[in-house]
């Protein structure tokens, strides 16, 4: 068991005949996902890394049966991508996209919240559950199969907490990064509940970082709703205040965003911190080691 | 929509009204509204870093170029000259022909009334009441050095002042239109507190900020602009203003992709006309391609230099002050890097990302622009090659340190795919560069380099 994606998965691929689309459909295909196909308006009837290209999502959905997709289409037209998923039926919607315009997710955020879809990213490295399947542009050896759940707003921190699981003999049940845009479709609290229901999950490791108030309502999520050991590293502590101009964001997360409001939150929580990067696996191997309840 | 807004109690507004303006304060604001026809921008303070997993960092545009938006979007703004001389100021002050201008330093930074230039006791923003004013303060500004709250110690030279004419202010309020993450769309804030350090108001009486979220497409509906004006406490007479005030507002921010669009302070005039009294704006990196108008707005003159030269490399990259340069893939482990720098007892000097597929020549770019500030003393490389191969960076490490040939000490850390044979590729490079174990390894033989520097 896992969360969201297990070998059952079947992935299509949107903007399978980019370069990054393809070399990333290769990617997957080569650690195990079931690809069953892409799309690219305007390529249908080609084939990429042996594999189908249709020109709608709807056409690739229908001759394929895939649940899940992987959008590597460019800024400008991904937010579109990602409607044109949702409207498919597509279950999870994983955008790796970076660089999307803001107000794009914003029109994007309501359809998809309204709809069955899950919406992982935009900007994010993907989901994988180790040796299932990968979804996304992560390294798949660094990871293992095993009992920890991952969660993270960023990626190569992502690679590198794994990478210390791994190392010290912690495997993972299912690993997810975010994304690290203001909008993205899945919340840590999203995660946690996932990962709490999940019983192949026996502990979690969470990678925050300062800016908006994700972390804050993970860590009161924590308290009220999950039993599991659960650690934290939050990334941008000697981040120094007082160099941007504009501040509005400080109202609306209310003196939140700041890296020791998120540690404070997260200890008050009963949450194992990891002090420095190099500890995030030691921090989970220690919050095993203890009960929470 | 979110907790900063509590429904008041019925005696709330003769509760709001003591808060806001006790006695003392309201005899003051009486004689302050005749008197002081442009308030003084209020100082404010960032406390909230833009280091973010962002690859760039919101685009900055000054006042005067904000207000031509606004302009042209409908806002009400008062008529301005932007002049980089004296007797431009002069010319400016006579030709917009109010009695009272204020003169404002443009910079890209904040709490420039409160500023002063190094060396006088001018504040950034002053009020000329004729023609020599208007001429001593552009001379006392232009070509100087303004030190402000937002700038730090060493202060933003003035290239540009802008000249706007005066109006009778009967109150002043603060607004905003961003994003918000929580709600996931943009939403419009409002304060009754204008002109002041809105952030302490969020902290102190959060219950003095008032918000409202909108579709982007549909705009802030009108029922919006009149819950806001009551919540304002505004007369009624005014919200046919206020409501064409808020509702351009927002069409602007949405039109022009914004990020952030503050306006403090907004005015309430005598006539009972809103004013943007100040503007600042940044955008949307990511939507510059769809505005090339707001593109070439960009003031490189501004900018950090090294930062400018970091986001035309690609590069993300954010000067700080202490010691020891970091050079990092992905911005979660740059920012890491930092903490981990600091942990150890070191100062990082910067921030750098070279993202996901960096080049020799990225990496050289990155290599020079962290060798641009004096202060460091060693250089940090901590690179998880996942996709990008470390055999690749450690290639262009190699090269790029021999192309420079710098002094400095570096200390390299690898993990990730091809990491054995990236680490003999440095270790056969003939050059000096130390090779670390793991990032606390990594961490400790940086710090003791720049120590040993000193």
């Amino acid at each position: 068991m896992s969360i969201l994606v297990n070998r059952d998965t079947r992935v299509i691929c949107q903007g399978i005949t980019g370069k990054v689309g393809e070399f990333h459909t290769r990617g997957c295909l080569e650690y195990g996902t079931r690809m069953v196909g892409g799309v690219t308006p305007g390529k249908g009837g080609e084939s990429v890394a042996e594999l189908p290209v249709f020109d709608t999502v709807l056409e690739a959905v229908t001759a394929t049966g895939a649940n899940a997709t992987m959008i590597f289409v460019p800024p400008a037209f991904a937010a579109d991508a990602i409607l044109e998923a949702v409207n498919a039926g597509i279950e999870l919607v994983v955008a790796i996209t970076e660089g999307i315009p803001v107000l794009d997710m914003a029109r994007v955020m309501p359809v998809v919240h309204a709809s069955k879809s899950r919406l992982i990213g935009p900007n994010c490295p993907g989901i994988i559950t180790p040796a299932e399947c990968k979804i996304g542009i992560m390294p798949g050896y660094i990871h293992a199969p095993g009992h920890v759940g991952v969660m993270s707003r960023s990626g190569t921190l992502t690679y590198e907490a794994v990478w210390q699981l791994t190392q010290l003999g912690h495997g993972q049940s299912t690993c997810v990064g975010l994304g690290g845009d203001p909008l993205v479709g899945t919340s840590f609290v999203d995660l946690l509940q996932m990962f709490e229901e999940d019983p192949e999950t026996h502990a979690i490791l969470m990678m925050g970082e300062i800016g908006g108030s994700a972390e804050e309502e993970a860590a009161a999520f924590v308290k009220d709703h999950v039993t599991k050991p659960v650690a934290a590293f939050i990334a941008g502590r000697t981040a120094p205040p007082g160099k941007r101009m504009g501040h509005a964001g400080a109202i609306i997360s209310g003196g939140k965003g700041t890296a020791e409001a998120k540690l404070d939150a997260l200890r008050s929580a009963g949450i194992e911190i990891a002090e420095s990067p190099a500890d995030m696996a030691i921090a989970l191997a220690k919050a095993l080691g203890k009960r929470r309840k | 929509m979110n907790a900063t807004i509590q429904q008041e109690p019925v005696d709330a507004v003769g509760e709001l009204n003591r808060r806001l303006y006790p006695p003392a304060r309201q005899l003051a604001l009486s004689a302050w509204k005749w008197l002081r026809f442009v308030p003084i921008v209020s100082a404010r303070r960032e406390t909230k870093p833009r280091v973010s997993a962002r690859k760039r960092l919101p685009m900055k545009i000054h006042e005067y170029q904000a207000k031509d938006l606004l302009r042209a979007a409908g806002v009400p703004v008062l008529a301005g000259r932007v002049v980089q001389t004296p007797q431009e100021a002069v010319a400016a002050y006579k030709e917009l022909g109010t009695s009272v201008c204020a003169i404002k330093a443009q910079i890209h930074a904040g709490g420039r009334g409160k500023g002063t230039i190094k060396g006088s006791s001018q504040h950034g923003v002053e009020l000329a009441k004729n023609a020599d004013d208007a001429a001593r303060i552009a001379t006392g500004l232009l070509g100087n050095t303004l030190v402000t709250i937002q700038t730090g110690p060493e202060g933003q030279v003035v290239r540009k002042v802008f000249v706007e004419s005066g109006c009778a202010i009967d109150r002043e309020l603060y607004c905003a239109v961003l994003v918000d993450r929580r709600v996931g769309s943009p939403v419009l804030i409002a304060s009754t507190a204008g002109g002041v350090d809105i952030e302490q108001v969020a902290e102190k009486t959060p219950e003095l900020i008032v918000s409202e979220p909108f579709d982007p497409d549909r705009g802030l509906a009108s029922f919006q602009t009149r819950v806001l004006a009551s919540k304002l406490l505004l007369p009624a007479s005014t919200w046919r203003n206020a409501d064409a005030f808020f509702r351009k507002l927002c069409h602007a921010f949405v039109s022009l992709d914004a990020s952030l669009l503050e306006i403090n302070p907004l005015v309430l005039t005598k006539e009972g006309e809103f004013i943007a009294l100040d503007a600042k704006m940044t955008f949307d990196d990511s939507a510059l391609f769809r505005h090339k108008n707001i593109a070439s707005l960009r003031d490189e003159a501004e900018e950090e230099p090294a930062e400018t030269l970091a986001s035309a490399a690609g590069l993300s990259y954010v000067k700080l002050s202490g010691n020891i340069g970091c050079l990092v893939n992905g911005a979660g482990l740059a920012m890491s890097t930092m903490d981990l720098v600091k942990y150890h007892g070191g100062e990082p000097a910067n921030f750098l990302d070279v993202g996901g597929g960096a080049n020799v020549e990225q990496v050289t770019e990155a290599f020079k622009i962290i060798l641009s500030d004096k202060h460091v003393k060693a250089i940090l490389v901590n690179i998880f090659g996942g996709i990008m191969r470390c055999t690749t960076i450690a290639t262009a490490v190699v090269e790029a340190s021999r192309s420079i040939g710098f002094t400095v000490p570096l200390v390299v850390r690898l993990e990730g795919t091809e990491v054995e044979e990236g680490k003999k590729i440095l270790a056969n490079s003939g050059t000096s560069i130390i090779t670390a174990d793991g990032l606390t390894d990594a961490a400790k033989k940086v710090v003791a380099a720049a120590k040993a520097v000193v």
